[in-house]
């Protein structure tokens, strides 16, 4: 017997959903696999991970807060990825967008007014842009990699907020701890529900109906498939490849900038050394997991932000490393993948054919 | 390709009459079908020990199709191959590998970032040392004459050299039969000479060589026998050697065939819709070819049609034509307007449509549903799919029916994916969907490949009757058939060059043929 993968005429509809039903169910057995060769009782484990933090308020929006950032840079991602541009580097981009954003209440602590909060996000968004759009202006004008060089941007990112933190930026009155100053008010992004989440939240949902939107019903969104699919065939519809790169890549950039200024002034209310447990690089596996449409991407948000959260509690609770976290998304991501093989694709039993030719060893 | 000429007698048929004793591979009635179209259709084919067997005919004319079955790469519908006298089926290529079967294809099959030896040592089942390995290369390549350093990275060498490592590749398994691909396509003259030598020394050796090319005149320089494979049936063996290009081109476009007249109606020529002027352009890659001062005046009312061998300027003429190559302003002109380096909605805003050769990938997006696939090349010429930067999916799902109907493209349910339609029903919908436009400019590069006969006629119908309502035709096509039914004017085109349009009326097949083997090329030079 030999399997086969047969191509279909056309992409199944049906496995289009199924697809990441499947590679959630899949990565649930391996991570109980996993749990279980550790010493744990696999099925305790699974429900602290997965089921537990749904249970009760507070886990319930911490994990609605942790979902935000993810499905904001997800959206962008997938405008990216849709169109066949490799941006891995969205945590580069959320980084220099909080650098950019905090510039304003770091350095004009006493620019208190209405315009404050508006301008931190505007600066926001521009600086994940032009840190994207670095990568872009390679790829269009040098024909560079885009994934290298994107990839390797958020370690110059990170090691530029890094500097700042520790050095111009700190706090005068923090006792030498790296940390920025506290913001003000007026550069504090309200609460909402009087609970964890802030309005980053509602935003989010509103920009993601948006795209779905655009993607869905304009001849922008049209392009960008087009373009993803089958570049020749774009460029005979009249659409350049390089713009559109340029449009993607700042784009996305934008929004994971966005993200990034809004965690900045919603949660932390300071600039750390750290401020992103890599949710520029979990939006990745959201981007993927959501089917690149935003309506799915809020979906795969919240089921790996529940990994954040699920995480922590299996450490608190079962004392297994929160490194699980990882490897559970990482797994997420590889049976997506595995599993979208068969929306175009499906496998055939085939029984070997007895050769009469003098090929015995093949 | 044309099927429409099914009726041609087979006076051309030479008995084999070789001795079979020498005989290495012997296919006999070799069958390949895919869908509506018979690839190979009963091949008889022997090839001797130590013969340079050369495989001509027009593409499609089903030379790939029966040397993949020879190579384990496809399985054969019918019939039967005998190596060496016993009965084998080649399943792979490996198959193929451990018969003795070695293959040099046309575009080169090897690891850029890797040097020739490790590029080597992965082709072999055994590779063993890879110092040994090196040393082998060396020595094996210096006694064929085709010298290569075995740690060399390939992403250095040039073509010439590329090709060595593979034919070496070759050599290296001690092959009784090797298939090489258009293997001077690639080449300079100077290494072309140097790879016949290799030829004629392994054929000495009693290796047999079965040799694919479209240049007639090496063909004759070195092939010892020919066979001659039209619409996937063998039409023809003969010597080579006592044939001339021009009647190997004539055996190959089958000039016994009575030619077909261009149409019952007489054209009412306008003024000039589409004009090239001098018409140059660089290779834009290793593979590509540069285009050399084309020039050409195409009427309102009349169909030019521009023959040639693949690969011979094609896809860049037409690339430079609809606005996807841009080239200098003044090279091109529609209606009077110089447009080089406008974009091809530009273009198609003055009435201008175009149709390419590949129909999935670049005619149509393969993943998206037809209605989406109107969107496509209509999105910018008024048609009303655009309101607001919004897509109307009614009013292209009207579109689609319109087309669908008007051209009978044949679909299983409502508005499939692109993909899913047959060759002849996407070319159908393809060529409908700019027709519906009634443009005043059409460029069409092979309408009707690898189409039905049926889906042939009616496209080439509706081509014609746009011409006569006042249009202007350009049709790039590689099959003769189709050029003699629907042109009234032919040209040639051969490695860049255009040959000067004639009235079709007063060409030859004989005259298209010796104009594709380079004549276009030197009328080309003088011009």
């Amino acid at each position: 017997m030999r399997i086969e993968l047969v191509k279909r005429k056309e992409h199944s509809q049906a496995m289009l959903l199924l697809s990441p039903l499947i590679a959630v169910a899949l990565t649930a057995l391996a991570a109980g696999i996993i749990f279980l060769i550790s010493g744990h009782n696999p099925l305790i484990a699974l429900y602290k991970f997965f089921i537990e933090p749904l249970t009760q308020q507070w886990s319930l929006e911490a994990t609605i807060d942790k979902a935000t950032p993810l499905i904001l840079i997800g959206c962008g991602l997938a405008v990216c990825y849709l169109s066949n541009n490799w941006n891995i580097g969205a945590e580069g981009q959320f980084i220099f967008g909080a650098l950019f954003g905090s510039a304003l209440p770091i350095l004009y602590p006493d620019f208190e007014n209405v315009a404050t909060l508006p301008l931190m996000l505007v600066f926001g968004a521009l600086g994940g842009a032009l840190w994207a759009l670095i990568p872009a202006v390679l790829k269009t004008r040098f024909n560079t990699n885009e994934i290298l060089t994107s990839l390797m941007l958020v370690y110059v990112a990170s090691l530029l907020l890094d500097y700042l933190v520790r050095g111009p930026w700190r706090d005068p009155g923090g006792y030498n701890f790296p940390e920025s100053r506290i913001f003000s008010d007026a550069a504090t992004l309200p609460d909402v529900f009087g609970g964890l989440m802030s309005l980053s939240t509602p935003i989010t949902i509103i920009i993601a109906i948006v795209l779905a939107l655009v993607l869905a019903k304009t001849l922008k969104g049209f392009e960008i498939r087009v373009m993803g699919e089958s570049p020749r065939a774009g460029s005979f519809a009249g659409f350049s490849a390089k713009r559109l790169t340029l449009f993607s890549f700042a784009l996305a950039g934008a929004l994971a900038g966005l993200a990034g200024t809004m965690e900045v002034s919603g949660g932390l209310n300071q600039l750390l050394p750290t401020i992103s447990p890599g949710y520029g690089f979990t939006a990745i596996i959201v981007a993927f997991l959501g089917r690149l449409n935003p309506f799915g991407i809020i979906v795969a948000g919240f089921v790996l932000a529940l990994s954040y959260i699920g995480g922590e509690a299996v450490q608190s609770a079962m004392g297994v490393s929160n490194k699980i976290a990882s490897v559970i998304q990482g797994l997420l991501l590889f049976f997506v993948l595995a599993c979208d093989t068969f929306i175009l694709y499906r496998i055939r039993m085939v029984s070997r054919r007895v050769t009469a030719g003098e090929t015995s060893h093949v | 390709m044309a099927q429409t000429m099914t009726t041609e007698v087979d006076d051309g048929k030479v008995r084999n009459d070789r001795s079979k004793k020498d005989a290495l591979l012997d296919a006999r009635g070799l069958t390949k079908r895919f869908g509506d179209i018979l690839a190979n259709d009963r091949v008889d084919l022997i090839i001797n020990k130590g013969e340079i067997h050369a495989l001509l005919g027009e593409n499609g004319a089903g030379k790939s199709t029966l040397v993949k079955m020879f190579y384990g790469s496809l399985d054969p519908d019918g019939g039967e191959i005998h190596w060496d006298g016993r009965q084998v089926e080649i399943d792979n290529p490996a198959a193929a590998r451990d018969l003795g079967i070695g293959m040099v294809f046309q575009h080169f099959s090897l690891f850029e970032a890797l040097n020739v030896v490790e590029n080597i040592a992965l082709a072999l089942p055994n590779p063993g040392n890879m110092a040994e390995l090196a040393k082998r290369i060396e020595v094996v390549s210096r006694d064929y004459g085709l010298p290569l350093n075995a740690y060399d990275v390939v992403a250095d060498l040039p073509v010439g050299i590329r090709q060595r490592i593979e034919i070496v590749r070759c050599l290296l398994q001690e092959p009784r039969l090797i298939i090489m691909d258009e293997p001077t396509s690639v080449l300079t003259p100077q290494e072309a000479d140097q790879l016949f030598l290799t030829l004629e020394r392994l054929a000495g050796e009693g290796c047999a060589v079965l040799y694919i090319s479209h240049r007639l005149e090496e063909v004759k320089r070195i092939c010892h026998h020919a066979t001659i494979l039209r619409h996937g049936q063998v039409v023809r063996e003969c010597d080579p050697t006592k044939e001339t290009p021009a009647s190997l081109a004539s055996m190959m476009v089958g000039a016994d065939v009575a030619a077909v007249s261009a149409s019952a109606q007489k054209p009412q020529i306008g003024a000039v819709r589409l004009g090239l002027k001098g018409l140059s352009a660089k290779a834009a890659t290793p593979f590509a070819t540069a285009l050399n001062s084309i020039s050409l005046k195409l009427h309102a009312g009349e169909v030019v049609a521009i023959a040639g061998v693949a690969g011979n300027g094609q896809g860049e003429l037409f690339d430079a034509i609809s606005g996807e190559m841009p080239v200098a302003s003044s090279m091109i002109e529609i209606d009077g307007k110089a447009c080089g380096t406008k974009n091809v909605t530009w273009r198609r805003r003055q009435k201008a449509a175009f149709v390419p050769e590949e129909r999935l990938g670049h005619g149509a997006v393969p993943g998206m549903k037809l209605s989406q696939n109107i969107v496509l090349t209509r999105h910018s010429t008024g048609d009303g799919l655009i309101s607001g930067g919004m897509v109307s999916i009614q009013q292209a799902s009207v579109m689609e029916k319109r087309i669908k109907q008007a051209f009978d493209v044949r679909v299983s349910h409502d508005d499939p994916e692109a993909r899913s339609l047959s060759g002849g029903n996407l070319q159908k919908f393809v060529v409908g969907r700019e027709l519906d436009r009634k443009p005043g400019v059409l460029v069409i590069n092979q309408p009707t490949w690898g189409v039905d006969a049926g889906a042939a006629a009616l496209i080439r119908q509706a081509v014609i009757d746009l011409a006569r309502a006042g249009s202007a035709v350009l049709v790039i096509s590689q099959d003769l058939d189709e050029i003699f039914e629907i042109a009234d004017r032919i040209a040639v085109i051969s490695r860049g060059y255009l040959s000067a349009a004639e009235p079709a009326a007063d060409m030859t097949r004989e005259r298209v043929g010796l104009l594709m083997a380079g004549g276009a090329e030197a009328q080309g030079e003088v011009a």
